[in-house]
């Protein structure tokens, strides 16, 4: 399905249907990569992944201590005045402790009848700092961003940020760079298979820009919370569904609510036996918003994989 | 000369302060913790025929990474779970012990997981005993 959704919307990148997401080796074929990725996945020991399908809120759950989670994220749109895109965030999350995740997400964005560009990585950290559970959980996020202005992934709106940033062509966007700091307050709750969420964030491009406020709230449920005694791929208990909510909430030059862009999207999530997938329809709320975007997400587990690596380069466990 | 008394005392005092706190630490248990109300409570899903085998799927899925298929734990840092320590755990201490987890000590929380699921893992957990 993502495939074809894919193809859908990029359609064409190049003349010869080739897409890359390393700056410069666009055109090359990327399909032999494609299939050696997909054969690890097959191969590997991996377990699904645990997280709720949340593609913007987050949620108090942190990787479990010693798993490497690889999740992919994948925003497709069509912004006005401007041609769809779909921009790929891969996110590599490790539980340095079970109080502290740890992640690298790689961002890249493909546009039709453009370019395709990597538009930079972030670092981020989560840390629980309460070690019992509460009826409302804090987890406290920091980030550091080194990202052009071509990064169309919307993992967070902030500030002002509406679809005219998304409509610049990709040779002027990637020019501007930005060095950004994100702090995110997340408070969320388990109460009877339900999570709630709710995601207050302020982020500062280190250059001279005003702080940018944001928004983002989530809940999701299993469609069944007792598990079948059989195993199986499309019992109700492998669904999760829900919403969220995000937007942006002004800057400390101007905090308003003009010109900021909101968005609500259903949510639904697919444990399968080697990850889970996730799909949601995000519908834009105010004029300065995207319509729509669409948001695909695979995730899966390596489990123990901080001990793979210390077995295997000799360090004691 | 007159501080060598004063030290001895000290030291003597931070010794027996020390012991203490051992003492009471190898006294107390885990589930000395667990709250009176959770303490008292008892698995609802425990008479389903089919608990014990859906626990034992939730329980490969979540759990077995860490305490191995066979619940004994790697002989390290992940204890085993068939053990005279979970014996003598009620229903509501493990239950409750899932759900807080125990996160300084490499334990998540599971109180993601529903809790109709949590009570499922706590019926494979009495059957392998």
């Amino acid at each position: 399905m993502r495939l074809h959704v894919l193809r859908t919307f990029l359609i064409p990148v190049s003349k010869s249907g080739h897409f890359s997401l390393i700056p410069g080796l666009s055109g090359v074929n990327c399909r032999p990569l494609f299939v050696v990725f997909l054969s690890l996945f097959a191969l590997i020991p991996t377990l699904r992944a645990q997280e709720k399908p949340y593609f913007v809120t987050y949620s108090q759950d942190l990787e479990e201590p010693g798993n490497l989670e690889i999740e992919t994220k994948t925003a497709l749109a069509e912004p006005g005045q401007s041609h769809r895109y779909g921009a790929l965030a891969t996110e590599l999350e490790y539980g340095v402790k079970a109080w502290w995740t740890s992640e690298l997400y790689l961002d890249g964005q493909a546009t039709a009848q453009d370019s395709t560009l990597f538009t930079g990585f972030r670092l981020e950290n989560r840390v629980r700092p309460l070690m019992r559970e509460h009826w409302i959980n804090p987890v406290l996020y920091v980030e550091y961003e080194n990202t052009s202005g071509g990064d169309k992934t919307l993992l967070e709106v902030v500030g002002h940020d509406g679809q005219s940033d998304l409509a610049e062509p990709n040779a002027e966007a990637r020019r501007e760079h930005q060095h950004e700091g994100e702090f995110k307050l997340i408070l969320s709750s388990n109460r009877k298979a339900w999570n709630i969420s709710e995601n207050f964030i302020s982020e500062k491009n280190f250059g001279h820009e005003p702080w940018e406020f944001g928004y983002a709230l989530g809940a999701t449920r299993p469609l069944r919370t007792l598990a079948s005694g059989k195993p199986c791929g499309f019992c109700r208990e492998k669904f999760i569904a829900g919403a969220e909510m995000y937007g942006g909430l002004g800057d400390t030059w101007s905090l308003t609510l003009g010109d900021t862009s909101h968005y609500v999207a259903p949510i639904v999530g697919w444990q399968l036996p080697k990850g889970r997938l996730s799909f949601s329809m995000g519908f834009g709320l105010t004029g300065s918003s995207l319509d729509r975007v669409y948001r695909i997400g695979w995730a899966s587990e390596l489990p123990q994989a901080g001990a793979w690596f210390r077995s295997h380069s000799g360090g004691a466990r | 000369m007159r501080s060598m008394p004063i030290r001895r005392g000290l030291g003597l005092l931070c010794l027996s302060i020390g012991a203490t706190l051992l003492l009471c630490a190898a006294a107390s248990s885990r589930w000395d913790r667990v709250p009176a109300k959770d303490h008292a409570r008892v698995n609802p899903l425990a008479s389903r025929s089919d608990s014990i085998a859906a626990g034992a799927l939730v329980y490969r899925s979540h759990c077995e990474e860490c305490h191995k298929a066979d619940g004994m734990g790697d002989g390290h840092k992940k204890p085993p779970l068939r053990s005279d320590h979970i014996k003598s755990a009620s229903d509501g201490d493990l239950e409750w012990f899932l759900r807080q987890g125990d996160l300084g000590h490499g334990m998540p929380s599971w109180s993601s997981l529903p809790e109709a699921q949590r009570w499922q893992v706590i019926a494979y957990l009495r059957s392998i005993q």
